[in-house]
């Protein structure tokens, strides 16, 4: 197992030679991935992993792409959907115009599921969904729209908990084992790399959702986080955390007021 | 077991568990005062949204129960559950924090995740015990948690509902303790005294 010093050296060097900032992510579960990594990739001394990272930049992507953690599924907590549907989007459907940001979209299970909220609304038109992710690769993925066939039992399943009427095959086509989403969805979103540990705000958002991300930053880079975000938020904007996440604690939450027991703030002034 | 039955400086008792091992923590709360250090409760549940196990042990102890959510702070006297869906990890600044990462023995909250992570943030201050359960999960935890100059205790597979993974810890470590449900009861209550 690697040790914290280790960690820290790791972290040093990493931004080092290829400015990526670590350092505020959790200590426990950071060090839980590299230590996966690390084992997944037979190391057997500290010193030949670091120099492998060091000294080949596709190692080094493919280093940030199985540390930060990509495990999520469509309609993941269908009540957190069933109220977006009955409660936030009949809000922005009186707005001319729909801006979303999907901050650490990994690969894109939610912004799809949320496009298919958006249309079965007959809002998808006049939306626009910004994907935004610290890993290409993964954006790469969510560009697509195509994601495993066997997956969609479960999709399917807790598409209807969270209050989907249609059939949800409806919504892909299945080919070899995989499921690929209509363009329909997919044409209006827009993937971007971003970094929440060192990027700015790029636009105002309307809703933007950032769930079970928070999480694996320490409180410091969580504050930070969370501040973009109240920048990125237009006034009456909607912020959506995943369902362990909070806003307590920190100087912004007395401009927001808090859906009932949700995890969906909205920012009063 | 004729060596010294008494724990001291806990301050960590966790407690993983799968099928069969509600039951266990049934009979043993409600006999519990308020600890001198931390209760953390991770057992195999279902992926559901609602609170019902937070509930049902909320109402079998005298002992509070801290909602965990991300980067709340553990503290001695109170009750900690994974929540659902979650591996639950131990920072050195004794925060827990949460993690959505890949199933661990096909379960989210693995048993092994937690155990190691709270082996590796407070070392020698934990006391692990493993319950009744039917997969292999918790063994190289319990590992983790001898490695790092803790305390492990096993329930005695022949009490448990589900023997499977007391049983195999059992057979992969060195447990301090193989006791049946009385004799944890007891044990419980007698560290840190």
């Amino acid at each position: 197992m690697i040790t914290d010093q280790e960690l820290d050296i790791l972290i040093n060097e990493l931004y080092e030679s290829y400015g990526y900032d670590f350092s505020g992510y959790s200590k426990a579960s950071f060090k839980r991935r590299v230590d996966r990594l690390y084992q997944l990739d037979g190391f057997t001394n500290f010193q030949s992993f670091l120099s492998k990272i060091i000294d080949d930049s596709d190692y080094f992507s493919r280093m940030v792409e199985e540390i930060t953690v990509n495990i999520t599924e469509m309609f993941r907590d269908p009540h957190f959907y069933r109220i977006l549907r009955t409660e936030i989007l009949p809000v922005l459907a009186t707005k001319p115009f729909i801006r979303i940001w999907h901050a650490g979209c990994s690969t894109g299970e939610e912004v799809y599921s949320v496009a298919i909220l958006l249309k079965e609304a007959n809002l998808l038109e006049k939306a626009l969904l910004y994907a935004t992710d610290i890993s290409p690769p993964v954006l790469e993925v969510a560009r697509k729209g195509v994601f495993p066939l066997r997956m969609m039992k479960q999709y399917s399943e807790n598409y209807m908990a969270s209050g989907g009427k249609k059939d949800f095959s409806h919504y892909y086509t299945a080919n070899y084992g995989l499921a690929k989403f209509g363009e329909d969805l997919s044409s209006r979103m827009v993937f971007s790399q971003h970094n929440l540990v060192s990027d700015r705000s790029f636009n105002e958002f309307d809703l933007i959702l950032c769930r079970n991300v928070l999480i694996y930053f320490d409180k410091e880079l969580q504050e930070r986080a969370l501040h973009l975000f109240d920048d990125s938020l237009a006034k009456l904007g909607y912020l959506a955390l995943g369902t362990k996440e909070t806003i307590k604690f920190t100087s912004m939450q007395k401009r927001y007021k808090q859906l009932e027991k949700e995890k969906i703030w909205r920012k009063t002034h | 077991m004729e060596k010294d039955t008494l724990i001291s400086n806990c301050k960590i008792l966790i407690i993983g568990g799968s099928a069969g091992s509600l039951d266990v923590l049934i009979k043993i709360l409600p006999h519990l005062d308020i600890p001198s250090f931390a209760l953390v409760i991770v057992l195999h549940r279902k992926h559901t949204e609602d609170n019902t196990l937070e509930e049902l042990i909320a109402a079998k102890s005298i002992i509070p129960l801290k909602e965990v959510e991300d980067k709340v702070e553990i503290l001695p006297g109170y009750i900690y559950i994974a929540p659902s869906d979650y591996h639950l990890l131990f920072e050195k600044n004794n925060l827990l924090s949460l993690d959505t990462s890949e199933k661990v023995n096909y379960s989210r909250p693995s048993i092994d995740v937690a155990f190691e992570s709270v082996a590796d943030a407070y070392g020698k201050a934990v006391v692990g015990v493993l319950l009744s359960g039917a997969n292999a999960d918790g063994t190289d935890g319990l590992i983790a948690i001898k490695n790092a100059g803790g305390i492990i205790i096993v329930q005695q597979p022949e009490t448990a509902d589900m023997p499977f993974m007391p049983s195999h810890a059992v057979q992969n470590t060195s447990p301090d303790f193989i006791v049946d449900i009385p004799a944890l009861l007891d044990l419980i209550k007698r560290i840190n005294s």
